[in-house]
């Protein structure tokens, strides 16, 4: 009998999306599907706006990493007011911005990692679901539900002292910042009771990396085999190949590890990029050019960056890079469920990160803002916390905004989301009389493990009900079972 | 007495307003003491299990499934809150409502720099797996009745958590100026 299970909405990620898996007569898996449903228009609708709106309008695509947008689109206009391409701010206005990104991915992986992951860890890909979520572990975990509630607040005050508001701040404009950091807010940050101080959230970043390495020891089969894939890689890195979430050049590896994209400038990144539209999901496709629609795909998000560069400029997050990197022998590494290993790596970098940003005098006094020759057209790039972020803008002589094209993290993870919910899809279901609800949320684990910000993708947010239709070949509902 | 029982959920909004919930920081551990929680995206509560006291909205409606959702919503809770600028005026999404959806999609898919050559063929996503898109983002209460209305964008924490209190003990909500914020 053929079937049809639809998961709807995916619950647990940010944003609107459902799942859609066929299964034929015989059982197997004949096509799955991860459909985003919204779809909102900001590339239109944005147009004839003054240009510097744009970092405070385009970044209410997602109030997950709202800091991601204002800042990528405020480095595209940095390019457009003359203020260099990414690296011709004032120290002081680099700086902040700096501290208020590695702020925003402190909060985001952990955010992603406590409040959405760790009830499918602690409480098991088949865990009574009525449990299963951040509730679930405050109740029964309180030590370390109140460890990830406050690591998010801590990357929230950073966010809030840099860019003035936690969601949907100011800070950033074309050319630099518009605030200093005070000496009351600096004193906080790095000598406040604990737990609210930056050295506890070091150590309790190394106690998560801990706590992984710990799972991934007694669970090293799920966490190896799980939606394990080889596939290309891209990141922005810094021009030494060190890891920067801010700012650097594109990066791309195959999945030996060749590099297929020498560290070329973003500013060209339509000669390296292109995307496909299919007619099933609002989210495109985007692909290397040079490498075609069909093998041309590649990851992005915390497990591409661990492959793509040399080394991480912070040492403690660098002796946990070399272990992740030696797990591989050095080769790229494949394994979905390794992206919350290589999460939590960059968790304790940010942390590592924001203390040495806040020692730093630049961020308390000096220049906000740089200007230059007004040009017509910028393009922006950020490593966001799910990946690289694209934002490109063209204005007229009115200053008002022409263009805009935004290719944001989880569409560059749209096509390695579909094959990890293929493989589990084809793992978990095949041939299976009754489809489990555990079977159903292995299909969300797995979409989970990308931490898709759908918000971001749709340009919305979301979550998916669980429903399960059973269709016979003329697409007669037989049988329906929800969740 | 049983807890009174909250369901959350984001319509066409960002998440930022159920992030700003997340905001209550510590408090959360008061809240789970105060309320329980049914369907929400936070939780693998897809469809009501039981008639909810509170159904937090964010974000307005811009295609069909967000108004069946809200519809469902009017149905299984007994008081709604449009939490935000987008639950209550559309917010930023319907900065489209003066410009034809065709043109939107067009944008998107056909005209934008990425897709002239990675979408030769001009395709538009139109599948029977996708939501029928409205021709307009609409706010909530123009879809159905709304109780309250908590603004900001997103509302602040404080304001969010004063209300919830609020409508739970059914003491005064205190509004203060800091926490009353329209952006």
């Amino acid at each position: 009998m053929k079937q049809k299970i639809t998961i709807e909405p995916v619950t647990r990620v940010e944003g609107h999306g459902k799942v859609t898996i066929h299964i034929d007569e015989e059982g197997n898996i004949a096509q799955s599907r991860l459909h985003i449903v919204e779809f909102r228009g900001f590339e239109r609708f944005v147009q004839g706006r003054p240009y510097w709106e744009a970092p405070v309008l385009v970044q209410r695509l997602c109030g997950i990493c709202p800091v991601s947008h204002h800042l990528a689109a405020a480095k595209a206009l940095d390019v457009i007011v003359g203020a260099g391409t990414g690296d011709g701010l004032t120290p002081t206005g680099e700086k902040m911005r700096r501290l208020m990104h590695y702020g925003q991915i402190f909060q985001s992986h952990a955010l992603h990692f406590f409040h959405l992951v760790s009830p499918d860890l602690l409480f098991g890909v088949d865990g009574d679901p009525a449990i299963r979520n951040i509730i679930g572990v405050a109740k029964k975990f309180p030590d370390l539900a109140v460890q990830g509630v406050m690591m998010r607040k801590f990357g929230q005050e950073i966010i809030k002292a840099t860019a003035g508001k936690k969601i949907h701040g100011t800070g950033a404009i074309p050319g630099g910042i518009n605030k200093h950091l005070t000496q009351a807010e600096k004193d906080s940050f790095l000598n406040g009771p604990d737990p609210l101080n930056v050295d506890k959230m070091i150590s309790w970043s190394i106690d998560a990396v801990n706590f992984l390495k710990k799972y991934h020891k007694d669970n090293t089969e799920f966490i190896d085999g799980f939606a394990n894939f080889p596939s290309s890689h891209l990141s922005l890195v810094r021009k030494d190949g060190a890891l920067d979430l801010y700012h650097g050049v594109l990066r791309a590896i195959d999945k030996d590890g060749k590099k297929i994209l020498h560290d070329v400038d973003y500013q060209d990144y339509l000669s390296y990029i292109n995307e496909e539209v299919r007619d099933w999901s609002y989210m495109k496709f985007p692909f290397l050019t040079e490498y075609g629609k069909k093998d041309g795909w590649y990851r992005v998000g915390p497990l591409a960056r661990m492959n793509t560069i040399d080394f991480i400029p912070t040492p403690l997050a660098q002796k946990e890079f070399e272990e992740f990197r030696a797990y591989t022998h050095g080769k790229p590494n494949g394994m979905s469920m390794h992206m919350h290993w290589a999460r939590l790596i960059e968790l304790l970098h940010s942390a590592e990160m924001m203390k040495e940003l806040l020692n730093d005098p630049d961020l308390m006094s000096g220049e906000l803002v740089i200007k230059g020759e007004k040009k017509s057209e910028g393009v922006g790039l950020i490593e966001a916390p799910r990946g690289t972020l694209f934002h490109h803008y063209g204005i007229n002589d009115n200053d008002q905004l022409t263009m805009a094209n935004l290719i944001v993290s989880t569409t560059n993870n749209n096509e390695p989301m579909n094959i990890a919910v293929n493989m589990v899809a084809k793992q978990y279901m095949t041939g299976q009389k009754k489809i489990t609800e555990g079977m159903m949320n292995a299909v969300e684990v797995a979409i989970r493990a990308y931490d898709p910000c759908l918000s971001c993708a749709t340009h919305a947010i979301g979550q998916m009900p669980l429903e399960v239709v059973i269709v016979d070949s003329r697409n007669n509902i037989l049988d329906r079972k929800r969740r | 007495m049983s807890k009174p029982i909250v369901a959350t959920t984001s319509l066409a909004g960002c998440f930022g307003c159920h992030m700003s919930l997340l905001d209550i920081d510590e408090r959360i551990l008061e809240l789970i003491e105060l309320v329980d929680f049914n369907k929400s995206p936070i939780n693998d509560i897809k469809e009501f299990t039981e008639m909810c006291d509170i159904g937090l909205i964010e974000g307005g409606c811009c295609n069909s499934e967000n108004i069946h959702v809200l519809k469902d919503f009017r149905k299984n809770c007994k008081i709604l809150v449009s939490v935000g600028e987008c639950a209550i005026m559309g917010g930023l999404p319907a900065m489209r409502n003066n410009i034809p959806i065709k043109e939107c999609l067009d944008e998107a898919y056909l005209n934008g720099p990425g897709t002239k050559e990675g979408n030769p063929e001009g395709i538009l996503p139109n599948n029977e797996e996708l939501p029928i898109i409205l021709d307009k983002v609409y706010p909530c209460h123009e879809v159905v009745k709304i109780d309250y209305y908590l603004p900001g964008c997103p509302p602040r924490a404080d304001l969010i958590w004063n209300a919830l209190v609020a409508l739970v003990t059914g003491d005064e909500l205190k509004l203060p100026y800091e926490v009353v914020k329209f952006d």
